[in-house]
């Protein structure tokens, strides 16, 4: 699995990060970034309901 | 099709969609509203259509716009003449706005708040607990709760809090466009103030950002500055002591949910989600189509004003399984009382964060909390505008 983060398109609402804080964080400037380490997801289910509940969609997953 | 519901409407119960949009909850994902002088506009009803059409940038907040659906005459006065920043403002133009201020809001600043929210919420308890009972709570809690940690972090002194409490419900209340536009023109007058002293003397706002980073460099002016602060002011504090408030009448109002959640507070982060989902307090999120939308089999011609209906959609049944139910255990995640898309509610986990320390210490400080007047007889906000309790009488 792949997971991008377009920070252009992000607005900081940090619920990729609520959703699954295991894989999704925020920088230092409040948009999402990936948890390093965790670019692919590991194998968390919860990857797809963060892509999902992100209100601009700026989290693509690829398989 | 639906004909000629009138929108908006009051509350019947101030915890549940009004009972006049039946008919609406039957005809999702869309249909048709006629607003106060006559106008018929969209209303947007169903989840799934409502997540997709908020992200569509095809549809604008930009209320000066003349085709833009006003929902009353004090708004149509003044939104007409100026639109609201952020709020108001719609992309590229929004997003350099809000770009500015994403940093101040994020998880990690909001995380950092916590202690000082909770003080905040103990030095109000004690107050309380001092004094009564009973109590007015929307007075005694659910307002300066709010209102104080939205002071704190932009930097505006807590002491003029009547002044600008005051305008801001005049500014979302009227009842005249005058009182609007008054209350606007006090407020930004006020905020003008704060700025020049703090450009003479800066503190560790938010405000205070803004200036040394934004203003002093030339990216925004001093009017941009002051609408930007006004909107933070007031969104800061009204919409989140409307949940308070409310959220504590729907608690009393709901005992097996209630026991449930004093018997296990870790449920409180759920809870919160369930109560915004449920409560859908800024019902009503206003656009104007720029261009034709095909949306299920129906075509938003452009000028057409579409509404959305947050406490409708938030209970759109193939969302959520028996949605007038308050139930802590369903996911409430992908609720839209925030919005959806690129105006989403930027204070969103500061409002989490004081709705959760807020309802979990009452309810440990004053375990015996309950309503000190008949629950029928207690005033609530009227439909035009954010809904919450006008006050709310407790004991315990």
């Amino acid at each position: 699995m792949r997971i991008s983060i377009d920070k252009d398109v992000c607005i900081g609402a940090g619920l990729c990060a609520l959703t699954a804080p295991e894989v999704f964080t925020q920088d230092d400037d409040g948009f999402g970034e990936l948890v390093p380490g965790r670019e692919d997801g590991a194998g968390n289910p919860l990857v797809g309901e963060a892509a999902r509940g992100c209100p601009v969609q700026a989290i693509e997953v690829s398989p | 099709m639906t004909e000629a519901v009138a929108f908006p409407q009051d509350r019947t119960c101030p915890y549940h969609p009004p009972a006049a949009y039946d008919p609406l909850r039957e005809a999702r994902p869309l249909s048709r509203v006629t607003l106060y002088d006559g106008r018929s506009v969209w209303i947007v009803t169903g989840h799934a259509a409502a997540r997709r059409l908020l992200a569509d940038q095809r549809l604008s907040t930009d209320s000066t716009r003349e085709a833009f659906p006003l929902p009353s005459e004090r708004f149509a006065t003044v939104r007409s003449r100026r639109r609201a920043a952020l709020l108001g403002v719609d992309d590229p133009e929004h997003n350099v706005q809000r770009r500015m201020l994403i940093p101040s809001f994020s998880l990690k600043r909001t995380a950092d708040l916590r202690p000082r929210i909770q003080r905040t919420v103990d030095g109000l308890l004690d107050a309380m607990a001092e004094q009564g009972p009973p109590a007015e709570l929307v007075s005694a809690f659910a307002l300066p709760v709010p209102s104080i940690v939205i002071c704190d972090l932009l930097g505006v002194p807590y002491a003029d809090h009547d002044f600008f409490e005051a305008q801001s419900r005049r500014l979302l209340r009227g009842p005249t466009a005058e009182d609007t536009e008054d209350a606007r023109d006090r407020l930004e007058g006020y905020l003008g103030d704060l700025v020049e002293r703090k450009r003479d003397k800066p503190g560790d706002g938010v405000l205070d950002d803004l200036i040394e980073q934004q203003l002093a460099q030339g990216r925004i002016d001093k009017q941009e500055l002051i609408e930007l602060a006004t909107i933070l002011l007031v969104a800061g504090h009204e919409t989140t002591a409307n949940m308070i408030s409310l959220g504590t009448y729907t608690l009393l109002r709901h005992p097996e949910q209630l026991a449930e959640l004093k018997a296990d507070p870790s449920l409180m982060a759920t809870a919160v989600e369930e109560l915004l989902r449920f409560l859908s307090i800024a019902d009503g999120m206003l656009r104007v189509a720029t261009e034709d939308i095909d949306v299920e089999g129906t075509t938003i011609r452009a000028d057409d004003g579409v509404i959305f209906s947050t406490s409708v959609i938030n209970r759109d049944t193939a969302a959520y399984a028996e949605p007038d139910t308050l139930d802590w255990h369903r996911s409430a995640r992908h609720h839209l009382a925030f919005g959806f898309g690129i105006h989403q509610c930027l204070g969103q986990n500061l409002a989490r964060a004081e709705m959760e320390i807020a309802l979990r210490t009452l309810f440990e400080r004053l375990p015996g909390l309950r309503l000190a007047a008949p629950a029928e007889e207690i005033p609530f906000k009227p439909g035009d505008t954010i809904q919450g309790m006008l006050e709310l009488p407790v004991t315990w």
